[in-house]
């Protein structure tokens, strides 16, 4: 039950308010407290290593808590599925804790919860990751687990079963669920079917249905090499003595040749359209408007930040203040640039009030145009010093500096990188905003994907007038 | 990462822990801190770390849902989101914007018992935080008006859409609720309120509550991170100090009884795909004797591939797509809850069988030493995890200041988990999950026959 608040301007009002009372007790409650310097931060240093046969090791020493984090990130995903098969690399780092050589699934899990540590992998599109977190009195006994399911997993063809019908369970529960649509249905769209981003990660009916051990297999050997991969360890451990301890656990890892990937082209984006999906007696209509965006490597990082922290990368970002403070007509409304190796999607999205179709997309539209104007400097300055002051608060626990060097080790970020994030950003002015502003956001030609209750809103969703409507079945694919 | 006198770790005893791995060895570390008291009621907590630049404000409000009124519920939550539209000094906006100009984190949270609000900010903001803070605890009313209500309802509302009526299965809790406790219990309905209700909360509502709960002697003020106490205290006392102390208020010390005399079978139809069963048992609030032991029982009947159910339902028969169960103690009473949701095609009331058959074989035969340690292990763990941030600190000392009026209470609340023996397990299942209990079956549109009734049932 979370949540807040707030309103965006009156400035007449503000200041005969604040000038009318003054003190309350014995000092002056009518004016904020003025702020001394922010302190410096030191991010801690990141010591390289790498194994003769390949596996880099990024470590950084936090003795506060008895703690320990290990990432294994290795650089192949979703985007590395075989064609004709999506869902491959998810369930592959599903079924890592699903039996190795030597230890079965509930083997594994009974470990797991008897070392009281969490043992977690995972996929996204460009990487799959293996994430420990654990007590260090566990430590030696949690590494060797670790190992076991990144090294020698067995796919277990019965283990595999049970996991195929979950997964089909999961893919008709899904139909349950407007967001969880909306967010399938939008990168279809976008994308089309013969880019990697276009495909649903997490597999289709048909493709889960086709899926063997074999198929997780191969794709295991070809991609899960120590030469493809990054491991992040931090915690109360010392450098030298886990270097060992790696070593002797990773170190006969076989190293091999991975292909650098054949991404296809993203389909070529239309005029703006409304692809609209039904969802009969849906309370509230799930929004994802966007196009394609950019590659990780973009030079345009920083700017592009910036202004998507005004557009709607904050509470106080012009999205959340329009439909959320402002009219009222969703609990959170934001935007992002999701950057992969590839160009990812751009996409602004709220969960609207039904009623409200019609008037919220008036207002998305109002801000998505309203940010390739000018942006105020206060509202500059703002974004910018929520970004860099923000930035210590991300390296306080042991997890969240493990988080934060994932993309350093997938996209091979400097490990200056944080110490001079906050350099970059003061160096994004008014013109670099503006500019990537109009270059990256089209209002002309942006996928508008909705998921409502259709009789409803409809009508008044042609009667705003952005684009065509064009009726999709739940993937997204035109309805005949 | 420098560490100056943020934790203290004390090491205590493990009984009976088997020595076939390392597992255990680990003692919960005690967090240091400083409490005090205004004058004017204000209950003040510091903990000072150093090991990180920011700082943690965090502030407890000792009142929540069940504190609302027939005809209000979801008042206190409602009534939280207001506390961000600014006040006296702060005009509307500016509170989230000065705070993020800082580089703060902020947000707020509503339960059953209590609401909280907190910034973690930069250390050089604190004062900052402490200004607003301050300003909306002492003149929040002079700037409210119906506006401000009217916005936070209409946001509040589409929260309750997208948590509750948008969310598959998001009504479950509401109807359970209802039918669990008697009418005039404060748990008895949700956080969140009914949308009437919501509708019904006027200006004269918001003014009432604020002076009967928001005032200093109503709150605890927890500080955790970078700072110098003296210069803390300095300017804790200048925004607090001279906030008038309100009327005492009367915190509820005891609820109606709760008596369920048999079997109650419940059916929602809700726009899912499966059907979904709901078991909920009265258990016994939070922290009293009986409390960590359910705690256990819920790890040890659910939630792991290993746990009684997950393992025949899931793991074995593959019948059900999963299940869980957890015990809800709260400050004045608790529930024990299962669930699970049939695989497609399987019937409830098969499903049923096993569920009944796991959970006697307990009831009869207990638990293995190897099981409870799983659970006990996991809570060690999590007690650890908890006080990876300075956040994540100030939450745990206000949470035991107000529910069992120690903030110094890490350790024997971590000792609570140590001392569960195979037997009280077996005890608790069999005294609370041997009572008469609320069975509701969630089904899809239309399928009102797939319920489990007392026969079976379940088509």
């Amino acid at each position: 039950m979370k949540l807040q608040t707030t309103h965006v301007l009156g400035c007449a009002a503000m200041l005969l308010a604040s000038q009318s009372i003054a003190a309350q007790g014995t000092f002056d409650r009518s004016k904020p407290p003025e702020l001394g310097p922010p302190p410096r931060v030191a991010l801690p240093p990141i010591i390289t290593r790498q194994l003769p046969n390949g596996l880099k090791l990024l470590i950084v020493e936090q003795h506060e808590l008895p703690l320990a984090d290990f990432v294994l990130v290795v650089g192949s995903g979703s985007t590395a599925d075989p064609t004709g098969k999506p869902g491959i690399a998810n369930l592959t780092s599903q079924m890592l804790r699903e039996g190795t050589t030597t230890r079965k699934s509930l083997e594994i899990a009974d470990q797991i919860a008897f070392l009281g540590i969490n043992l977690s992998p995972n996929s996204s599109w460009e990487s799959s990751t293996l994430s420990l977190h654990t007590p260090t009195a566990q430590l030696d006994s949690a590494l060797a687990l670790f190992a076991d399911v990144a090294l020698h997993p067995s796919f277990p063809a019965n283990e595999f079963d049970r996991i195929k019908k979950t997964r089909l369970t999961e893919l008709l529960q899904l139909r349950d669920q407007g967001p969880a649509i909306a967010n399938l249905a939008f990168p279809a769209i976008v994308y089309g079917s013969s880019h990697p981003y276009g495909l649903p990660s997490i597999g289709t009916e048909a493709s889960v249905q086709s899926l063997t051990p074999a198929d997780l297999q191969a794709y295991y050997q070809t991609n899960f090499k120590p030469n493809n991969s990054t491991l992040i360890i931090v915690g109360d451990v010392n450098p030298a003595q886990i270097e060992q301890k790696i070593n002797s656990l990773f170190g006969s890892w076989q190293r091999g040749d991975v292909q650098p990937l054949n991404y296809g082209e993203p389909a070529k984006a239309a005029a703006t359209t409304i692809y609209l999906i039904d969802k009969p007696g849906a309370a509230q209509s799930s929004f994802r408007i966007g196009s394609v965006g950019v590659p990780r490597s973009t030079k345009d990082y920083f700017a592009l930040t910036v202004m998507n922290t005004i557009l709607g990368g904050s509470f106080t970002s012009r999205l959340n203040q329009n439909l959320r403070e402002n009219r009222g007509y969703t609990y959170g409304a934001g935007s992002r640039f999701d950057m992969r190796r590839q160009a990812g999607p751009f996409l602004a999205s709220a969960e609207i009030v039904t009623a409200k179709s019609d008037s919220a997309l008036i207002e998305f539209m109002k801000e998505l145009n309203g940010i390739r104007q000018t942006v105020p400097p206060a509202e500059l300055s703002r974004a910018k010093r929520y970004l860099q002051l923000q930035l210590p608060g991300n390296f306080e626990t042991t997890q969240e500096i493990a988080a934060a060097l994932v993309p350093v080790a997938l996209y091979g970020l400097p490990l200056d990188y944080y110490n001079n994030y906050v350099q970059n950003i003061e160096n994004v002015n008014q013109a670099d905003v503006a500019r990537v502003a109009q270059q990256y956001i089209n209002p002309g030609s942006l996928a508008v994907v909705i998921v409502g209750d259709r009789k409803t809103i409809e009508q008044g969703l042609k009667a705003v007038n952005v684009g065509p409507i064009s009726v999709r079945d739940i993937t997204g694919q035109p309805i005949q | 990462m420098k560490r100056k006198h943020a934790i203290v770790a004390i090491c205590y005893l493990m009984l009976g822990v088997v020595a076939t791995l390392s597992a255990g060895a680990q003692a919960t570390p005690r967090i240091k801190f400083e409490k005090y008291k205004l004058p004017n009621g204000l209950e003040v907590i510091l903990h000072e770390d150093h090991s990180t630049p920011i700082v943690a404000v965090d502030t407890w409000y000792h009142v929540g849902s069940g504190d609302e009124q027939v005809g209000r519920t979801g008042f206190a939550h409602l009534f939280e989101h207001i506390m961000f539209m600014g006040s006296q000094n702060v005009p509307v906006g500016a509170f989230d914007q000065m705070l993020e100009a800082a580089g703060a984190d902020n947000n707020g949270s509503t339960t059953e018992d209590r609401t909280n609000y907190y910034e973690t900010l930069p250390s050089n903001a604190l004062a900052l935080a402490l200004w607003l803070d301050a300003d909306r605890m002492g003149f929040l009313l002079p700037t409210m008006d119906l506006a401000k209500v009217n916005l936070q309802r209409d946001v509040v509302k589409n929260e309750r859409r997208q948590r509750v009526d948008n969310q598959p299965y998001g009504r479950a809790d509401e109807t359970i609720l209802a039918v669990l406790y008697p009418k005039s219990h404060p748990y008895s309905w949700p956080v969140i309120g009914s949308m009437t209700d919501l509708s019904a909360a006027s200006l004269a509502d918001v003014q009432n509550f604020f002076r009967t709960y928001y005032a200093p002697n109503n709150a605890t003020l927890t500080i955790a991170g970078d700072f110098d106490p003296a210069t803390v205290k300095k300017m804790v006392a200048q925004y607090f100090g001279s906030i008038p102390r309100g009327p005492e208020v009367k915190r509820r010390l005891t609820v109606p009884a709760v008596t369920i005399p048999r079997d109650t079978f419940l059916v929602l139809e809700d726009k899912v795909q499966l059907p979904r069963v709901f078991y909920t048992w009265h258990s016994v609030k939070g922290f009293s004797p009986d409390d960590a032991a359910l705690d256990i029982l819920a790890q040890v009947v659910a939630n792991d591939k290993n746990s009684r159910l997950y393992k025949k339902l899931v793991y074995e028969l593959q019948t059900a797509q999963n299940v869980r169960a957890f015990q809800d103690g709260s400050r004045l009473d608790g529930k024990f809850q299962i669930d699970v949701t049939p695989k497609p095609g399987q019937k409830v009331a098969d499903i049923d069988r096993v569920v009944q058959a796991e959970i006697a074989n307990v009831i009869n035969n207990g638990i293995t030493q190897r099981e409870l340690q799983r659970a006990q292990n996991l809570y060690k763990a999590s007690f650890l995890n908890r006080l990876a941030s300075v956040l994540g600190k100030a939450e745990v000392l206000n949470s035991y200041n107000y529910f069992v009026g120690n903030p110094d209470y890490v350790q024997q609340d971590a000792a609570r988990y140590d001392r569960v023996t195979a037997a009280d397990v077996q005890r608790v299942a069999r005294t609370y999950l041997g009572r008469p209990k609320i069975v509701l079956t969630v089904v899809p549109e239309g399928k009102k026959e797939m319920m489990l009734t007392a026969s079976g049932g379940g088509r």
